[in-house]
Formats: C-alpha cells, sequence, structure tokens
C-alpha cells in the first residue's frame, strides 16, 4: 500500500475538506451567475466618482456620470460643447446682460413620473448654495445675485437670491454683473435639478433611494463601489426619443493597464480618460486608428512663490520662463499631441482670441538676470522645485519635466535647482500654505471663458496660491466682468493676461493638454471631440460589426 | 474562561488602537478637503470642516466617534461622501473575502502536500525541486506574477479573463497571484515543521516500539509539524481577507484592499480609522482562533 494510498484512508478529515471546498465552489458558482441583460455600451470612465450628487462632485469622472443623471436648464452641445436648451426651450436676456427669464417645456417628468417645474430648479440651486449642504463648486452659482452673501451667510433668507419661479414654467434670473457664459453654466451639473422629496426624506444618503427620481437622460440602475455604475435609458425624459443607448455600464478603473487590457479584449467600448493611456506607449498606440487625441481646456504651468526671494523679482521670474525649450517637453516628453503654451488660456476657449506671443529668448534671460544682480547665476540661491507622486499607476511626466528644468535653467542662467516630490495630499497643502518656492501646476477650465483662467489670478481668489498681488490686475478682472460688449471684453482679458503672462510673471505656462480617448469610430458613433472634453452619454450609440 | 479573558483584553486593545489611528492620520500633512482647486469662498471650506466636525478639538471629536461606534457605526467617509464607511465594508469586504479564502485554500491545498512530500523525500529530488519551487514563489512578489499571469493566460492564449470580477473564472487568476506567495511560505514551513517533528523525541520512541514509517509521518509527525503552519496561518488569513491593494488593483476587482491604500492618500480620515479597527479585529479573532486550535492539536498545550 503506498503512502498515498494510506493517507486517504488514515485522513477522514481530508475528505471532510475536499467537500467544504467543492461547497464553496458551488456557493460561488450560484453566487455569481446572477443574470443581467448585457449593456448596449460600456464605458471605462476613470477613477471611482466620489459622489453622484451634482451639488457635491468635483472631479471630471464623476461629472460624466452626473451629466446622465441629472439635467439643468441647458445642456451641453454633443459637438461644440457649447449650451443648447434643455429644460429651458426657451430664454430672454435682458439689455444689461444681468436678467435671465427661462421658460421651461411643460412636458418635463422626473424618471419616477411626477412632473418637474421652476420650483424644483429654485430649490436645487438653493441647495448647492445652502452652507448645509457645503457644496465645493457653489461658486459656480455666484454669478447669481446674493450668492455668494447666501453661501458665506451674510444673508439668511433664500428668496432674496437672484432665482425666481414666476409661474410653474417661467424661471427669472437676476446677475450680479453680465456674464457671457451664464448660458453654458446652466448646463454645469452644480446648476442641475435634483430631486427635493428623496433629499429632504434620505438626507445625504439620498442617491440610494430606490427609485431615484432622475431629471436626465438615464436613471440609476445601481451603483456598486469600485465595480461599476449602471445607467437605464429614462423613458420619461422629454428627448427620450434620441437616447441612442438603453442600458449604458460605466466602469471605474484607475490602472493604464488594466483599461487596455480590457478595452483590447473587448470588455469595454470606450475609454475615456487621458490617465488612462499607458505613458510608455503612447508613441505606438497614438498610430492607431482607434485613439484620438484632441485638444483641450488645459494648461500645464510653473507657480512662484512671489512672497520668497529671490522670486520676489519679476526680472529673474522673466528669465526663468525666457529659458524655457516648451517644445523639447512636449515632443519629448509627454509625446501626445501637446503644444507649447506661452499663455495661459488655451486657443480656442470661447470669447476670447489668445495672445500671440513667444517666450523664449535666453539672452534676454540672461540680461534680466543680470540686472536683478545675478549675472551667470551668481549669488542665486539652490531652489527647490516642488512636483506631485503620479497617483495610480500614471508615468512620472511631472519629475521627467523637472529633470528638463533643472537642466535648462542650469545651462542658460547658471542656477542650481533641487527636484523635490511630495504626496498628492501634502502637495495641496504646500501649495495652499505657500509653503514653497517652485512648483509645478496645472487648470482645466471649468467653462468655456478666459474668465476660468485669469480669475484665479486676482489678489483675493483661493486659487491663487502665488502670494502675487496686483490691484491692477483686480482692476482689469473686475472691469472685463462688469463689461457688456464682448469685444470689448475681451480686449481688457488680453491686456490683463499679457500683465500676468508677460509683464510679472507669476506662472509660467509650459503646453496646453490634450484630451485622449479611444474607441473603434467602425463600432461607436456619437461622439465628437470638443475643447471641454464632454460627451452627453444619450448620442453614443454602438453600431454593429457588417457581417 | 482563558479564551473570555483574552477577549476581554481585546477591548483595552482596540481602544488604543483605534485612539492611535484616529490621532496619527489627524497628524499627517494635508487634510482630507486640500484640492486642486479651492472653493470660490474661505467660508465653503469652513462649513465642510463643521459639517465632519473636523473643526471641534481632537479629543472631542475621537468622543463622538467612540460613541458613534458603540452603535455600529463608523462614520461617513470623508472622501465618498454619500456612503458611510459601514456601506463601503458591506459591499468590498465579502469580495474581498471570497478572493482570500480562495487564495488561501489554495495556499494550503498545493503547500501542505508539497511540504510533506519535500520533508519526507528529504534530500532525495523531490525535495530539491518542491524546495526550488517553493523558494521561486515565496521570491516574486504578487506586482510581478500578476502581470505575468494575464500576459501568458489572457493576453497570449486567451483562455482566461484580463480583469473584472463576478464569475468563478475571472477568479481564477487573481486567487493564483495572490495565494502564491502563500503556497511557498506554507510549504516550508510544514516541511521545516516535519522535519524537526521526525527529531523529536517522541517520534524516536513511537519509531522504536516499531511503527511503520507511513504511519510515524502521518499520525504523529504531521499533528505537531503542522502547528507552525497553524500559527502562521491566523495572520495570514487576516492578510487574505482584507484584500491586497496590488492583487485588486491589476486585476480591477471590488475589494477593500485598495481602500486600505487609497483611504491613506485620499485623507480619508473615518476610512483610515474604521479599516484599521477592522483589520485589528479580525487579527485579534483569528489569533485566538489559532490558540485554540493549538489545544486541540497539542495536548501538551493548556492554558490556564
Amino acid at each position: 500500500m503506498s503512502l498515498f494510498q494510506r493517507a486517504r484512508r488514515i485522513d477522514s478529515r481530508a475528505r471532510f475538506f475536499v467537500t467544504l471546498l467543492l461547497l464553496v465552489g458551488l456557493v460561488l458558482s450560484s453566487g455569481c451567475s446572477q443574470t443581467e441583460p448585457p449593456a448596449d455600451l460600456t464605458i471605462i470612465n476613470g477613477v471611482e466618482p466620489e459622489s453622484l450628487d451634482p451639488a457635491i462632485i468635483t472631479g471630471q469622472a464623476d461629472g460624466r456620470v452626473v451629466a446622465g443623471l441629472f439635467e439643468g436648464l441647458t445642456r451641453l452641445n454633443e459637438k461644440t460643447a457649447r449650451a443648447e436648451p434643455a429644460m429651458a426651450e426657451k430664454w430672454e436676456i435682458s439689455p444689461d446682460g444681468r436678467t435671465y427669464t427661462f421658460h421651461l417645456r411643460t412636458n418635463l417628468l422626473w424618471s419616477t413620473g411626477e412632473p418637474i417645474t421652476t420650483a424644483d430648479i429654485v430649490y436645487s440651486w438653493i441647495r448647492a448654495l445652502d452652507p448645509l449642504t457645503a457644496s465645493e463648486y457653489a461658486g459656480q452659482l455666484f454669478y447669481v445675485k446674493n450668492g455668494e452673501a447666501f453661501t458665506t451667510g451674510k444673508i439668511k433668507d433664500p428668496s432674496q437670491v437672484g432665482v425666481h419661479a414666476l409661474d410653474p414654467y417661467t424661471l427669472r434670473v437676476e446677475l450680479e454683473h453680465p456674464t457671457p457664459f451664464f448660458l453654458d453654466l446652466c448646463a454645469f451639473e452644480t446648476l442641475t435639478v435634483v430631486p427635493r422629496q428623496t433629499i429632504q426624506k434620505y438626507g445625504d444618503r439620498w442617491l440610494m433611494a430606490d427609485p431615484l427620481p432622475c431629471s436626465g437622460p438615464y436613471r440609476l440602475g445601481y451603483w456598486h463601489l469600485n465595480d461599476k455604475i449602471r445607467l437605464l435609458k429614462n423613458t420619461n425624459y422629454w428627448d427620450a426619443a434620441n437616447t441612442q443607448s438603453a442600458i449604458v455600464d460605466m466602469l471605474p478603473v484607475g490602472s493604464p493597464d488594466a483599461a487596455l487590457n480590457l478595452y483590447i479584449h473587448g470588455q469595454a467600448d470606450i475609454v475615456w480618460d487621458k490617465s488612462l493611456v499607458p505613458t510608455d506607449l503612447i508613441d505606438l498606440l497614438l498610430q492607431r486608428p482607434d485613439f484620438h487625441s484632441f485638444s483641450y481646456l488645459g494648461t500645464y504651468f510653473i507657480r512662484f512663490n512671489v512672497t520668497k526671494k529671490p522670486f520676489d523679482d519679476a526680472r529673474v521670474r522673466r528669465a526663468m520662463g525666457l529659458t524655457i525649450d516648451r517644445e523639447r517637453i512636449v515632443t519629448k516628453i509627454t509625446r501626445a499631441g501637446e503644444q507649447p503654451a506661452y499663455s495661459l488660456v488655451p486657443p480656442g476657449t470661447a470669447n476670447y482670441s489668445p495672445l500671440d506671443i513667444t517666450n523664449y529668448d535666453p539672452g534676454l534671460a540672461r540680461k534680466l538676470m543680470e540686472q536683478a544682480g545675478y549675472k551667470d547665476g551668481n549669488g542665486f540661491p539652490t531652489f527647490e522645485y516642488l512636483f506631485d507622486a503620479p497617483a495610480g499607476g500614471s508615468a512620472k511626466i511631472h519629475e521627467d519635466i523637472a529633470v528638463e528644468l533643472q537642466q535648462m535653467w542650469h545651462d542658460n542662467l547658471g542656477i542650481q535647482m533641487n527636484m523635490r516630490q511630495l504626496e498628492w495630499k501634502v502637495y495641496l497643502s504646500a501649495q495652499a500654505q505657500l509653503d514653497y518656492q517652485v512648483m509645478r501646476s496645472s487648470w482645466i477650465g471649468d467653462y468655456n471663458d478666459p474668465n476660468t483662467f485669469l480669475g484665479m489670478f486676482t489678489s483675493t481668489d483661493g486659487n491663487n496660491h502665488t502670494g502675487w498681488k496686483s490691484p491692477s490686475y483686480d482692476a482689469l478682472i473686475h472691469d472685463a466682468n462688469q463689461e457688456p460688449d464682448a469685444r470689448k471684453r475681451a480686449e481688457i482679458f488680453r491686456e490683463a493676461e499679457k500683465m500676468l503672462i508677460d509683464e510679472d510673471a507669476p506662472i509660467i505656462p509650459l503646453f496646453y493638454y490634450v484630451g485622449i480617448n479611444y474607441f473603434d469610430t467602425n463600432r461607436i458613433q456619437g461622439i465628437y471631440q470638443n475643447v471641454l472634453d464632454m460627451h452627453p452619454l444619450q448620442t453614443i450609440k454602438k453600431i454593429k460589426p457588417p457581417r | 474562561m482563558y479564551f473570555v479573558k483574552r477577549l476581554m483584553y481585546a477591548v483595552p486593545l482596540l481602544l488604543i488602537i483605534s485612539a492611535l489611528a484616529f490621532g496619527l492620520v489627524r497628524m499627517a500633512p494635508g487634510s482630507p478637503f486640500d484640492r486642486e482647486r479651492v472653493p470660490a469662498s474661505p467660508e465653503i471650506e469652513r462649513q465642510l470642516k463643521a459639517k465632519y466636525h473636523l473643526d471641534e478639538p481632537v479629543i472631542k471629536q475621537y468622543g463622538r466617534y467612540l460613541n458613534d461606534l458603540l452603535h455600529g457605526d463608523f462614520g461617513v467617509s470623508t472622501k465618498y461622501r454619500n456612503h458611510t464607511v459601514n456601506d463601503i465594508i458591506e459591499q468590498a469586504l465579502p469580495v474581498s473575502m471570497l478572493l482570500g479564502g480562495l487564495a488561501f485554500c489554495f495556499a494550503m491545498a498545493i503547500g501542505l502536500p508539497v511540504g510533506f512530500i519535500t520533508a519526507a523525500r528529504k534530500g532525495q529530488w523531490p525535495d530539491v525541486i518542491g524546495g526550488l519551487l517553493s523558494l521561486l514563489t515565496v521570491c516574486i512578489p504578487s506586482f510581478v506574477i500578476a502581470p505575468l499571469l494575464i500576459l501568458d493566460f489572457s493576453v497570449k492564449w486567451n483562455l482566461l479573463p484580463v480583469g473584472l470580477w463576478g464569475t468563478p473564472a475571472r477568479m481564477i487568476l487573481p486567487t493564483l497571484a495572490l495565494g502564491m506567495f502563500f503556497v511557498g511560505k506554507v510549504a516550508r514551513l510544514f516541511r521545516e515543521g516535519m522535519i524537526s517533528a521526525m527529531q523529536s523525541e517522541y517520534v524516536r520512541a513511537a519509531r522504536a516500539k516499531g511503527l511503520g514509517e507511513t504511519t510515524l509521518l502521518l499520525k504523529h509527525a504531521c499533528r505537531l509539524a503542522i502547528l507552525p503552519v497553524v500559527s502562521f496561518a491566523g495572520p495570514m488569513l487576516a492578510d487574505l481577507l482584507t484584500g491586497s491593494f496590488i492583487v485588486e488593483n491589476i486585476f480591477q476587482i471590488p475589494g477593500i484592499g485598495i481602500f486600505f491604500v487609497n483611504s491613506t492618500s485620499n485623507r480619508d480620515y473615518t476610512m483610515e480609522v474604521g479599516l484599521a479597527l477592522l483589520y485589528a479585529i479580525l487579527l485579534v479573532l483569528l489569533n485566538l482562533l489559532v490558540d485554540f486550535i493549538y489545544t486541540l492539536l497539542d495536548p501538551r498545550v493548556k492554558y490556564e
């Protein structure tokens, strides 16, 4: 009798364990084979949304889901990403640009069947402004009269805020000043319409309500964290006839390799987050016909802390900007078709025409340094350049750029730079507390207007983070935002930007971002590239491949 | 009685762990609401902190936390603001436990026989090959094994899915990637245990009585040799059941392991403390279980 035969006989416990294993297997296979209909469209959407509450979300991935669930007075056109009528079928704007009268469609319904009226819009906006909601994007409603005063508690009565329901289908909105991008803002998620009764009943966990009343082209099937968000067509949506896909699955995937693998193996139809392109393969991938790169409202730039020597001297900051070979950075490091940037506001921004300047002149830079008292870098202290650690498997682009900058500044100006990499939250905290000398930074436009970029460098803006304060710059931005004439307004903004980039230079723009998404154009229809990288879900459709 | 006492001791231990975790996460630089985009008014950030009581003194926050904890409430995640920590654990832990359980079974099912054979054939070729294989699995980390498995089984041979969760086929590769390290570890521990057991006096006595080699190995040596594996299995199971950041990330599995790492980089205070406690509770319980199994396996072990 062999050793193993005996083993079997001696140890009856083994049999018990084998049975147990089989049982576990059985439970597994039965537990997993829940049948659910396959999705008409599967999209890899980027990181897991923090929330699906329009008033709470801040991330782009969150916004892409929420845009399917909740709608505002306007929505963004899938081709141009500009506002088009949605809940409001038409509107009038007063000659001074401060009062908007919106006329709602009369056939608006929640996904659960109840009518949507102007009272719901007033409720949703006031809720986003309410201090108790603690909405980080409440600022999108500060253009509305008394919006900011209500959020900061200066006024307590919500009826003083400039949004009024004249009747169930007519809404009057008063603004603080003329705001040419206000119709675009009406499509922004913070201003979309949310269900009052459900929120009052369930509080912070209202999104778990079943059924959840939705105002957009889709309703929520389910939301399993880090697994899947399933969206189902909202048949009560006013434009439901034009919703192209009935079931849409949004997969949260953080790793570019996993996203690419899933896409190639047919587990996903669309991948639409630039951070989901494996950077090491970018040259190869961009040659494929299903990889699409397009220009985008975002700029990568360097921030100076102007409260610290020697960066309090504009000549030093300008000299450092003049010696950066942006062409080299976009061709050697980023490699996805980014354009070198010499202005903060990217080309293609609405209500604007970009500055036409090229800031590359090492000769002038050396002269400026000499004037500042640092001939050939003599006497210039070694300084520190901060950048953040790449998150979740994305490439070390910030580090590679830092290495290039170190070399360029050393070769052209004779100055020494040390690099310091920080964890994301630590990096943000250093930025907020001005606890840095020079750091990398970036900004993605919230709406299609120069104000989303230029407004942040006014003295009091929370996103300034440079310590740079200029009363004349503040005055220009203020004037631009009071100016009802579009051409004059653009001109004032250009003057302000020239001051920001060319004269005082508390920041140095490096390049404009591109967006990248990947999908097979022979199989997917209804996605159009636009500067906001916004692609309304209801227009996207998968077509069967020809046999 | 002894085990009841041990459970009682666990209470102050968990209190200390929760206090430490609570204080340490708040001492780390950066806060949950440090964002790339600062809200349009500083008032908004103040309201946000007030909403999560982060504006109160830490002691008061901790008191509030303990009180909620007594009611089984781990609090609201500061990152996923519509979810409580309980919601997240409820959704993600079963997935990780299933994967961890499978990896545990896999590690035992392969590791124990390999350990047994290498010990029984000590110095002969099965020992050399088995030893080499277990050394290999212990040395290669999961972030190397997982992509290699995907490359071969999914990309090249198209046999198994590249990722996601929910069907038995999708569970195979993650189970291998997660369990491989423990296969080697279990095999080596069991082999060592067997060899030292074979040299112990009671085995020598049994052999002197004239027992056959096979009975000796299976009935007498095994029982003692399994002890190091059992004591390793406790913390190992706690590790496996709470998921793996690497394996879950590579295979896109909706488990709890991802939260262990991400909650830290997100400074998700409530989630960090909740997970630390969850892990501590599992560890305490499983260690207790290990001690209990000891009393069953080794008659010499008695707890007063």
